[in-house]
């Protein structure tokens, strides 16, 4: 992981001071609310329904179990005992005083973490693959490039004000877990003719309420070029991107207004005319420096099966069930990635107490190489567990409530905070999410169903991606009722596509019986048990499954 | 408002001449980008210094060719949350060498400046009783920068390399 140089220190230090003198001004009645707000937003605060929010950056997802160990710390300090993962592999705090902010980044900046830039409209918290670094699929690890465009965004002095916020997503592998085809520009990166490895440049994506998936303007940016390629990207994106209607200020519809080839002339044009000294190109040896954080940690020549996992398989069905829907394969024999999910039922997902955030650092650092990573499925993942070592952290996992056995699969459902915390919402999200995963009660019916997204927004903004599920619901107010409509046939990998809205928006009630229906036609039609609801609908059409969810009407 | 030039206040002697007005015989005059390039020859002829106001929709690569003879660039900041001009600054000063004042007009934030001065804003009207106590706090509140820019500062980057070279 990487660790801060006295640089890096400062300036979340001086942050943190900065940002403790501008909530003082606002407590002592020197600012007023209206101009407060730009700089608590840039700050990652804002105002909910109820109190202040903190969304704190975890950079492309990475902890360890001192920083968890420490979010913990504020969550019992300062919050209710609990935090929000985010889609955005962030974490949230939804009950934290503005007077305690300061004390807040205080106590992130001891763990090198910070708030910066985890809201307004400026460039987000770079985001990638959760299993970077250990999955089997990637041509390098993505990670120093993540952690080279944090520094890079960090207090742009050009890129602070833009029309809108700004995702960045990087993905090193072939199966794309960082949803690179929904961002403002996802990064892929590839070996061109030559086999050097750079980045597909994919720019427009995204969701809210007019999803695209982007367009590739180049297949291939070298290394060295990265920065200076991005900084073209965000000088066009600043300069001649929408601000006269924040709803149309993405770079998504600046590309498609112009059109993707004449937006791809406006970026190479300003590229092209990049003086050397506008270049950001970094020595190499910082490059070097960077990436040996990451370098692989001390792996054991190990066996590729453990006779001790296996057994502990066949002798229990519920933990035979968690191996099977929560592990992922790692690229070094004996070793496996562990998913843990944090939807179980009745609770909002991505919501984890401070004892499971304790419970989870003390299971990484015993059985984990300290490494824990948030998935933008809003899980916890332990990438490097040795194969010997599962049934252990299954138990551990289990005594501390965190042994859901539903990675990828319908329960597992990602949604948005909704009506209930957040005052953009329309209608609520966490409750349809419960009913739906009332569904699934039973383990053996949601095997069979096997590998299913189901995304909840609670309004157009779509915190919950719900144009990225397999099956998306978002939530409507219709003259003050809450109304829920249903699409089919979206995803975020590397086949990325919008979903569709079936048709008229469904009561709250009829949203659960509505999608049994349509599982249940799914069961009927499917090839084979192997063959997912996904690729069933693709096969089949939308039709027969938009019939069955209408079939009580 | 106080005019702030290099974080002191000073007098503004520049007036601005929207279009369709007459322009005085002498002074320190801005117009906007259009009257400045159809009557460049006959504002610049005159006994009189010359600045220019962008809108923040204009491309300040229109005036390359004459920045030799500018004597202030005004830039808009019609909302604080409006970027456009951090763009045009970092173009006059990094791609065509503009070496005279650019000054920041609009809603300008104490919050913003040091933003500006890394931009390359070296003017701004501030709606602060003490400007120049404001600036010097603000200007200083960081110490370290990631991205080179239009100021001088060492980034942290070239610090990193320098101290690699002094341990070499």
């Amino acid at each position: 992981m990487y660790r801060y140089d006295e640089f890096d220190e400062t300036l979340v230090r001086e942050r943190a001071r900065q940002f403790r003198g501008q909530v003082q001004r606002r407590l002592a009645g020197e600012l007023r609310e209206e101009n407060f707000k730009p700089l608590r937003l840039q700050n990652g605060v804002y105002l909910q329904l109820h109190a202040y929010m903190l969304r704190v950056a975890i950079p492309y997802g990475q902890l360890n179990a001192k920083k968890l160990r420490q979010l913990a710390f504020i969550a019992d300090k300062f919050d209710k005992g609990y935090g929000h993962f985010t889609t955005r592999q962030n974490i949230q705090y939804n009950w934290i005083r503005l007077a305690d902010m300061p004390d807040v980044l205080d106590a992130l900046a001891d763990v090198e973490m910070h708030a910066i830039q985890t809201s307004g409209n400026c460039i987000r918290n770079v985001t990638s693959d959760h299993l970077a670094g250990a999955n089997s699929d990637e041509i390098e690890d993505p990670r120093p490039w993540c952690e080279i465009i944090r520094q890079w965004s960090t207090f742009h002095p050009e890129f602070s004000s833009l029309p809108r916020k700004f995702k960045i997503a990087v993905t090193a592998a072939t199966h794309d877990r960082a949803a690179v085809r929904v961002h403002d520009i996802g990064l892929h990166m590839k070996r061109n003719a030559e086999g050097r490895v750079g980045f597909e440049f994919i720019v427009g994506g995204g969701l809210g309420r007019t999803p695209y998936v982007g367009h590739t303007i180049r297949e291939w940016v070298a290394k060295e070029d990265l920065l200076s390629y991005l900084e073209a990207n965000m000088r066009v994106y600043n300069r001649y991107g929408r601000r006269d209607n924040k709803f149309k200020a993405r770079i998504k519809i600046l590309v498609n207004e112009l059109g993707v080839a004449e937006y791809t002339r406006e970026v190479e044009e300003e590229f092209a005319a990049q003086h050397a000294w506008e270049k950001v190109v970094l020595p190499q040896q910082e490059v070097d420096r960077i990436s040996a954080y990451f370098a692989p940690p001390k792996f054991e020549e190990r066996a590729a099966t453990s006779a001790a996992l296996d057994k502990a398989i066949a002798g229990d069905r519920v933990f035979a069930r968690w191996t099977k829907n929560n592990l992922r394969a790692h690229r070094v024999p004996g070793y496996i990635s562990v998913h843990i999910a944090l939807k179980p039922q009745g609770v909002a997902p991505g919501d984890c107490t401070s004892d499971q955030m304790r419970a989870a650092a003390d299971i990484a650092e015993t059985y984990g190489l300290d490494d824990i990573r948030v998935a933008h499925e809003q899980d916890l993942v332990l990438p490097h567990v040795k194969l010997d070592d599962v049934p252990a952290v299954y138990a551990a996992l289990k005594a501390a409530g965190m042994a859901s056995s539903n990675a990828g699969m319908g329960s597992d459902i990602i949604s948005c905070p909704g009506l209930d915390y957040c005052n953009l919402s329309n209608a609520r999200s966490i409750s349809v999410a419960n009913e739906i995963q009332a569904l699934f009660a039973d383990p053996e019916f949601e095997d069979e169903v096997g590998t299913l997204h189901i995304n909840v927004s609670g309004c157009i903004n779509a915190c919950g991606h719900h144009h990225v599920g397999h099956i998306g619901i978002l939530g409507v107010d219709k003259k003050g009722e809450e109304f829920y409509q249903i699409l089919f046939g979206g995803r975020a990998d590397e086949k990325a596509a919008i979903g569709e809205i079936q048709g008229p928006g469904l009561k709250h009630e009829e949203v659960a019986p509505a999608l049994k229906r349509v599982i249940s036609k799914y069961l009927e039609l499917r090839s084979s048990k192997t063959e997912k609801l996904a690729d069933t609908m693709t096969r089949l059409g939308q039709a027969p499954f938009k019939e069955a969810l209408y079939a009580s009407a | 408002m106080p005019l702030l030039k290099q974080g002191k206040v000073v007098d503004d002697i520049w007036a601005h001449v929207e279009d369709g007005h007459e322009l005085s015989p002498g002074g320190c005059l801005t117009v906007t980008l259009g009257r400045f390039l159809s009557e460049h020859d006959q504002l610049l002829a005159r006994n009189r210094s010359i600045g220019v106001r962008l809108a923040v929709r204009d491309d300040p690569a229109l005036l390359a060719p004459h920045l030799d003879h500018l004597h202030v660039i005004e830039l808009q900041f019609p909302k604080y949350t409006d970027g456009r001009a951090f763009s045009q600054a970092q173009l006059l000063r990094r791609r065509y060498g503009y070496k005279g004042e650019i000054r920041a007009i609009g809603q300008v934030l104490r919050d913003q400046l040091r933003l500006m001065i890394r931009a390359g804003f070296d003017a701004m009207i501030i709606d602060e009783a003490d400007a120049e106590a404001v600036y010097d706090f603000s200007a200083h509140e960081f110490s370290e920068f990631y991205q080179a820019a239009s100021d001088t500062s060492d980034t942290i980057f070239q610090k990193r390399q320098k101290k690699r070279q002094g341990e070499g």
